[in-house]
């Protein structure tokens, strides 16, 4: 299981030898059986970005129901489908993913390691992942998709009002992404704890690495709230309990309360690595170190901290009375403030700097912009009072699109312009990649900017249709339009991508002078990322290796901006050696984990157990033995 | 919660327009300005001191906002392009940080919020206190997909429409049938949860009469969007003429017209679910029919009151409100013009 570098060979593993980059995996069972984090990383990619595509088909169908008063272009039941899936979509099945995707391929190159903690139950996180994402989408054709809403408030989702078999595929998809996501959360955990490279303090670790962490606590905090929710559902839906049967003494809004006890955090687990991403671009385009670094670590967890506290501001219609409404009013204005610190010190980096925009700084400079606007109408409705207007309206929906689109997608994509070269070997082409930011956002603020007024002038969300009297029409159809338009524009992402990977240059090893330690190998790396352990001596490591004299310019190496003295540091930080210090002097052979299909098999044995609450239970059992199996076979398999 | 004078709105609009900068603002303006009728669910023109105070509560956010929104969006765009690289540029500053900047930026934005954190607490504890004892107490139950108001004090139970007198503070006590809906007038004020198993409150005081339409804002089912209503503000002599009327039982219809057969098929198809009141029919799954042909519209504000709308809908509901529970009657073309014949006289 070990994956340092270790010169010993060892039974089962893989030797690769140093000098040779190994691609001997071809074909796609080496893809279901890679532990290979990038490989993996890969994958979630792609799942992500098909599962994106499919969540924005079911937004047009939404707004091309929308386009005028009284549309019959969707029954009633296929919008509510729609926005349900796609909300959930979205969440659980792209962004999320994305994020993922990002860890896995990003983290370990950041911190130095050779892999993460735990290949094989990365392996399984991804399966796991995947086979819920399908199942989850396969409900239209089977009898039926999840349509009570991303939220699922009870009792709408009890067995009296939504008898068919949605409600279950629902369940089921979010309980086994759930499992995946905390599989995934303790993985990297382990690995950012453990797995850093000699010198790497937590204080001298790249700030998306520290975005992630943070994020992987909120993942292992959050899910059990929801986990809960959904077993109480499943037993009311199922077993003949009455945790959410008014009638019965149940009460609707446990629900409530476990969903948003999880949902909150949630929203932050979906744009704090976002976060991460632009505080990395930033920088490497200003040329300058991030500002403020260890404020921009503190207002991350405050933002991670406070997440836990706010959870009944999504609740203020609920009536929970005034004392409730106020405390969570007062600590939704709190997350505010590091927010805000962030957003300026973000701005703070790019002052001074020598700002490239190249299409993965356009991306982090218009994620500052509608992140700035996302947070402004998050304070809006954070006065319940004033919620009461707002809230379950357009301009909710607007906000949240905001943060999430203009927010963590904007984030996400200049994420992978930035780190295109490093995942595929090939730049993203930057002309078409201009286009392609721009028509994204035009189109963007098009769509939702609107929603504002649509949702002040009354119309309230997840309505199949509005009445001509309400005035809304127009703004409606311009909300649409832009929608085409954003299909357009990803459309245009996508093409760029295809070409890109056909007809672009190779890629170097450090395309845009990047700051950390990714860059510092090869594009794509080899499948053992570092030949040798780099050592680090201070933040932002490959600058300080590649430039050790900067001091003259500013004041690199004395790291932390503290204006202590680098006198911790070892010796080696300023002798000028190029792209990496040595921590082994004659490293020969490298250890890396062997692959391994049981990852997969005990994924697939979970799915099926799990599938029984929409097919029948007698698949349960069945599953049950296939995972059995899988974690036997894991077990004693030869790491 | 006291009926307080506003501020002065000629004051406002003029400081608005001289603003060059908010076009957000402006926008908004504008819509109103097209006309209080363009836009009748909006929340920009309160009619009660409920609405009201969520009304001024709401500017003082959006000046706020918009204040930050310039100043921050201002910087960025400055920084973007004044900073932007030029050949030959040299390496910038290698700055990590500002001790004072950033304990700065964190302690103004906290007096923003401050600012903002005060008068809303005030508001919260306002808006929820207990209604006066005087209020016009009425019972608002959520059904998928029709409200039902029961006026506890008067003996008048009706649905879709709510009535008030002006200036007599009206107190709701929420609750559900089935599942969770939302009473939203915005007009009125704000919006509240009608929770299956507990009872909510909300109260206001109209101070203009009017007819201000609301609907259900929480995803209640397929019909959600159909779950509409009006908020009818009248003067006191209007509202006690309405509930003298109301009170009465339903008209019986002349014998043998068309409206007496209709009201013997309506006692054989329609008795197991609806009210009409002097008659045998008692049920309360769908909306009381005692007063029918009182209320402006029909199918929760889906369609306005008229004898063809009323075909319509008794002929085929799902097809106006998929997901609804009435069942489609199978009524044959002379059957149901009796039964609209008959409905159509219950004022």
């Amino acid at each position: 299981m070990a994956v340092v570098a270790a010169p010993i060979p060892h039974g089962g593993g893989v030797v690769v030898p140093t000098t040779e980059v190994t691609r001997s995996y071809r074909g796609l069972w080496s893809w279901i059986t890679t532990v290979d984090h990038k490989r993996i990383g890969i994958m979630y990619g792609v799942a992500a970005g098909t599962f994106f595509l499919i969540g924005g088909l079911e937004a047009l169908v939404v707004r091309l129901q929308l386009w005028v008063p009284n549309n019959t272009l969707v029954s009633a039941s296929t919008f509510n489908a729609m926005f349900t899936m796609h909300a959930t979509t979205m969440i659980f099945l792209a962004v999320m993913p994305l994020s993922v995707a990002f860890f896995n391929f990003i983290v370990p190159l950041q911190i130095g390691a050779r892999d993460v903690a735990f290949p094989r139950l990365n392996a399984f996180s991804f399966w796991v992942f995947i086979s819920g994402g399908i199942l989850l989408n396969l409900s239209f054709v089977l009898g039926g998709a999840p349509d009570a809403g991303w939220f699922g408030y009870a009792n709408l989702t009890s067995k009296q009002f939504s008898p068919g078999p949605g409600i279950d595929f629902w369940i089921l998809g979010l309980q086994v992404l759930g499992i995946s996501s905390v599989a995934g959360a303790l993985n990297f955990l382990v690995t950012i704890i453990n797995m850093r490279a000699p010198g790497m303090t937590y204080m001298r670790m790249p700030i998306f690495t520290w975005m992630s962490l943070i994020t992987m606590i909120l993942l292992v905090l959050a899910f059990p709230a929801i986990t809960i929710g959904l077993v109480l559902l499943m037993f009311d839906r199922h077993f003949g309990t009455n945790f959410f049967e008014v009638a019965k003494g149940g009460d609707v809004i446990l629900w409530q309360n476990l969903f948003w006890v999880f949902g909150h955090p949630e929203v932050y687990i979906l744009i704090l690595p976002a976060m991460g991403i632009v505080s990395e671009i930033l920088p490497v385009f200003s040329r300058k170190p991030l500002f403020g670094y260890a404020v921009m670590v503190f207002s991350g967890m405050a933002i991670a901290f406070l997440a836990f506290g706010v959870w009944a501001h999504h609740m203020f219609a609920v009536g929970l009375g005034p004392l409730t409404d106020a405390i969570f009013s007062a600590t939704t204005m709190l997350i505010a403030i590091p927010t805000g610190v962030k957003i300026f010190n973000w701005i703070s980096t790019m002052w001074g700097g020598s700002i490239r925009y190249t299409t993965a700084m356009l991306y982090a400079v218009g994620f500052i912009a509608m992140f700035i606007i996302g947070g402004l109408s998050g304070v809006m409705h954070s006065s319940p009072p004033a919620d009461l207007q707002q809230s379950d309206t357009y301009f909710v929906v607007a906000h949240i699109h905001y943060v999430l689109i203009g927010g963590s997608i904007t984030a996400l994509l200049g994420g992978i312009y930035y780190w295109f070269p490093k995942f595929s070997g090939r730049y993203l082409n930057e002309t078409l990649g201009k286009w392609n930011f721009w028509t994204f956002f035009i189109t963007i603020n098009m769509t939702f900017m609107p929603m504002h007024w649509t949702g002040l002038l009354g119309m309230p969300r997840r309505v199949y249709t509005y009445a001509p009297e309400l005035g809304v029409t127009t703004l409606n159809q311009i909300s649409t339009v832009g929608a085409i338009g954003l299909a357009f524009s990803i459309l245009l992402f996508v093409v760029n991508v295809f070409v890109s990977l056909r007809y672009s240059p190779k890629a170097v090893a450090d395309p845009w002078d990047g700051a950390t330690l990714e860059w510092s190998i090869s594009s794509p790396p080899p499948i053992y990322n570092f030949a040798q352990v780099p050592v680090v001596h201070s933040r932002d490591a490959f600058w300080a290796m590649k430039y050790p004299d900067r001091t003259e310019h500013g004041d690199l190496p004395d790291g932390d901006g503290t204006g202590s003295p680098h006198a911790h540091l070892a010796p080696t930080g300023h002798t000028g050696q190029p792209a990496a210090d040595l921590v082994e002097a004659k490293p020969t052979l490298i250890h890396m984990p062997a692959p391994s299909y049981f990852p997969f098999i005990v994924a697939m044995g979970l799915v099926i157990a799990g599938s029984g609450i929409v097919f029948t239970f007698a698949l349960t059992p069945v599953g049950i033995l296939i995972m059995m199996a899988g974690i036997f076979g894991w077990a004693f398999e030869p790491a | 919660m006291t009926q307080s004078p506003h501020p002065a709105s000629t004051q406002q609009r003029r400081s608005r327009l001289r603003s060059p900068f908010v076009w957000l603002l402006i926008a908004t303006v504008a819509f109103i300005a097209a006309g209080c009728n363009a836009y009748p669910q909006n929340i920009f023109e309160p009619k009660s001191e409920f609405a009201q105070t969520l009304d001024d509560l709401f500017k003082l956010i959006l000046w706020a906002a918009a204040f930050v929104f310039v100043v921050v969006e201002g910087a960025l765009v400055y920084a973007a392009i004044k900073h932007r690289a030029r050949p030959g540029d040299p390496l910038p500053k290698q700055v990590h940080g500002n001790k004072y900047l950033e304990i700065a930026w964190t302690v103004l934005p906290a007096i923003v919020l401050g600012v903002i954190l005060v008068p809303s607490t005030q508001a919260i504890f306002e808006t929820q206190a207990p209604a006066p004892a005087d209020s016009l107490k009425v019972r608002v139950i959520g059904h998928q997909f029709w409200w039902e108001f029961e006026y506890l004090d008067l003996g008048v139970r009706t649905a879709n429409e709510i009535r008030m007198p002006i200036g007599r503070t009206l107190s709701l006590e929420e609750t559900s049938a089935d599942v969770i809906h939302s009473f939203w007038i915005p007009a009125l004020g704000g919006k509240r949860d009608v929770v299956p198993g507990r009872t909510n409150f909300l109260w206001w005081t109209p101070r203009e009469t009017g007819t201000f339409p609301g609907q259900c804002a929480e995803l209640c089912g397929y019909s959600h969007a159909n779950m509409r209503m009006r908020g009818i503000v009248q003067t006191q002599a209007e509202f006690d003429a309405w509930v003298e009327q109301q009170k009465a039982p339903a008209q019986v219809p002349p014998p043998n017209t068309d409206a007496a057969k209709g009201a013997e098929l309506v006692q054989q198809r329609c008795a197991s679910c609806h009210a009409i009141g002097g008659t045998a029919a008692q049920a309360r799954v769908g909306p009381d029919l005692t007063h029918l042909a009182s209320r402006t519209t029909i199918a929760a504000g889906v369609l306005d009151n008229t004898p063809e709308n009323l075909k319509r809908w008794i002929s085929d509901p799902s097809a106006i409100k998929p997901g609804a529970l009435m069942p489609k009657l199978g009524l044959t073309d002379d059957e149901l013009n009796q039964v609209v014949a008959y409905l159509s006289q219950l004022q």
